[in-house]
């Protein structure tokens, strides 16, 4: 198991390295453990939604919350599968505070033979007042037999 | 008389994670299109390659607001209460678009549903339901 998180922790980097939106929003993953996942994303200009205020795009915290809960449900599993998120349900409670980093704690709490079940918070300075809280479902295995370049094929009529 | 796309796009060009994103949108008659040009910024997974679960979020919920903004027109831009995101399809290194119906505005409350889509609009890559804080110009009768 630990030898299982040892290798993610591992993965998760390149994950996040490899990932150019990843990158382009400069996330990276803070801790990786049996509880879960925590990711930071810094705060930057050209990430502001609302010009008036200088507070980050709702989209920012979008594409943080679904990373995270990503990683969480790697931190669920015992071996390594490919996985997709099957639905994202995002609650926002407050304006993230302009200049500061947002952070999202991710925890897999169920995990089945096909879907695997997360919660998680986005937050700046304390998770108990969170900025926004998901709740997601992951499908795993989601892509047997897709390798490298299975979206640059045309796509087959279904 | 000013031409509400102008309006549109110059308050989109105004918000750096538009302008981060790179979406713009298109007006047909009352019927709005918003349009993502696809960068290698937006991908998530460098191996299928594709688009990252969160820029389709984001880009579904700027399409939901900037619909508010056309349809009922806001004295400030309105705020995301909570968005239901469902995955349909992986989003290919293409163009992707997305549509919205506002379903109800209140008050206080606006009900919205989004579609994105890339080379079909009837094999949708996601969807999106959700609900804004609105702030209409003009009390509604």
């Amino acid at each position: 198991m630990s030898e299982h998180l040892d290798a993610m922790r591992n993965f998760v980097n390149a994950m996040n390295q490899g990932s150019p939106h990843a990158m382009a929003l400069k996330m990276e993953t803070v801790s990786l453990d049996k509880e879960g996942a925590v990711l930071r994303v810094p705060y930057d200009e050209t990430l502001i939604g609302d010009p008036d205020t200088g507070v980050i795009a709702g989209g920012v915290v979008t594409a943080l919350l679904d990373h995270a809960c990503g990683q969480a449900v790697h931190t669920g599993l015992t071996e390594f599968k490919t996985i997709a998120t099957l639905d994202l349900r995002i609650d926002y409670m407050r304006p993230a505070e302009p200049g500061k980093d947002i952070f999202a704690r991710a925890h897999c709490y169920k995990v089945t033979r096909s879907v695997a079940f997360v919660r998680a918070v986005a937050y700046d300075v304390d998770p108990a007042d969170p900025v926004a809280a998901a709740q997601a479902a992951f499908m795993l295995d989601s892509s047997p037999g897709r390798g490298f370049g299975a979206n640059l094929k045309d796509r087959k009529a279904k | 008389m000013s031409d509400p796309v102008d309006s549109i796009q110059a308050s989109l060009a105004r918000i750096p994670y538009a302008r981060f994103l790179g979406l713009s949108i298109e007006l047909h008659g009352d019927e709005m299109t918003a349009v993502l040009p696809f960068g290698t910024h937006l991908i998530g997974n460098p191996v299928l390659p594709a688009i990252h679960g969160g820029v389709l979020g984001a880009f579904m919920e700027m399409t939901a607001l900037a619909q508010l903004l056309i349809t009922e027109g806001q004295a400030r831009q309105p705020r995301v209460i909570d968005v239901s995101i469902e995955y349909l399809r992986s989003g290919r290194p293409l163009t992707t678009y997305a549509r919205a119906e506002i379903k109800k505005v209140g008050r206080r409350i606006a009900n919205v549903h989004v579609e994105a889509w890339q080379e079909q609009r009837a094999a949708p890559i996601a969807a999106m339901r959700g609900h804004f804080l609105v702030t209409p110009t003009e009390p509604k009768s």
